[in-house]
């Protein structure tokens, strides 16, 4: 970890890492979706609409995972200052409300046909719904200030705030047993669901979680060369590199 | 040429399942694209600013 708080070397490490990765989420993806599609069986009791389940629970995941990283990058952010954690977070942001929305919209389009509606306050819908809240107010604030640095705090203290809403999400099902079904994947007894459901959903969510950390490497690349740009547009104004910060940036 | 009928139906719920994959693949595609998109940009941008000031051009060299 200490060897990646280098801008330089995680530039240089993502560079090797990310190609492997693509390919990873491409053959992932693409054996899940013929196993979602094709190689698995109608559900008894929801039918053909139990294939949406293979986009849906990725989507979830990715959506915790997102908020998870970004709050981690966060606290290491507030805490040692590191300015790459600070980048992290930013880049996962968007990501994870990308795949917050989606889980919402699937699950949607799964509840009408099912449940006989769109929307319901469900504990589950609802703590997502302020998941993909929180995304956005992280975003509004963090571009809120003309100091990025300072922006970053202020949108790190909401994080890790916020954070608080993820184990309410996972035990949301458990605790408040309204209409989303509780977890057939992440249980302390093992997955419930018959293996023919298991494969497809095990690929697809493997697969989107390689493409998460695709997307987020680009970006967090595309953070470090910004940093770079107004590191060196500061010392155009200034004449001379006297910001610690734009130094240790743009070396 | 039935079963691919059959296939596309989803058993009557053909306008709620393909939505979903659909949208699934709209937004991940668009997501990766505006990433890449702006990785571009701004590796030009930081070039070109490099060309500028040759002063400081060798300590980039790794980007």
């Amino acid at each position: 970890m200490q060897g990646l708080a280098n801008p330089a070397r995680f530039m240089r490490l993502s560079k090797v890492v990310q190609p492997w990765l693509a390919l990873a989420s491409v053959l992932l993806i693409g054996v899940g979706l013929y196993f979602a599609l094709f190689g698995s069986p109608a559900d008894y009791q929801q039918g053909q609409t139990v294939r949406i389940m293979y986009v849906h629970v990725p989507s979830a995941w990715l959506g915790m995972v997102g908020y998870t990283t970004m709050a981690l990058a966060s606290a290491v952010g507030l805490i040692w200052k590191h300015p790459l954690a600070d980048l992290v977070a930013k880049a996962a942001a968007p990501i994870g409300a990308s795949f917050t929305f989606l889980c919402l919209a699937t699950g949607s389009l799964w509840g009408k046909p099912m449940w006989g509606t769109w929307w319901a306050w469900d504990a589950r819908l609802t703590s997502m719904l302020i998941l993909l809240f929180l995304y956005l107010g992280y975003m509004a604030l963090q571009s809120a200030f003309d100091d990025p640095g300072r922006g970053a705090r202020a949108a790190a203290i909401l994080a890790l705030a916020g954070f608080i809403n993820v184990p309410i999400i996972k035990f949301s099902v458990d605790w408040w047993k309204t209409l989303h079904q509780p977890a057939s994947l992440m249980k302390m007894s093992g997955p419930t669901l018959p293996p023919s459901m298991l494969t497809p959903l095990l690929l697809m969510v493997a697969g989107f979680t390689c493409f998460f950390v695709v997307v987020l490497l680009l970006r967090v690349r595309a953070e470090i060369i910004a940093s770079k740009i107004r590191a060196i547009r500061l010392t155009q104004i200034h004449g001379s590199h006297e910001s610690p910060l734009a130094d240790r940036l743009a070396g | 040429m039935d079963s691919i009928a059959t296939f596309f139906e989803m058993g009557g719920y053909a306008r709620f399942v393909w939505p979903a994959y659909g949208l699934v693949g709209l937004v991940t595609v668009g997501l990766l694209v505006t990433s890449l998109r702006t990785l571009r940009v701004r590796e030009r941008a930081l070039a070109a600013l490099q060309e500028e000031m040759p002063g400081r051009r060798g300590r980039s060299r790794d980007l």
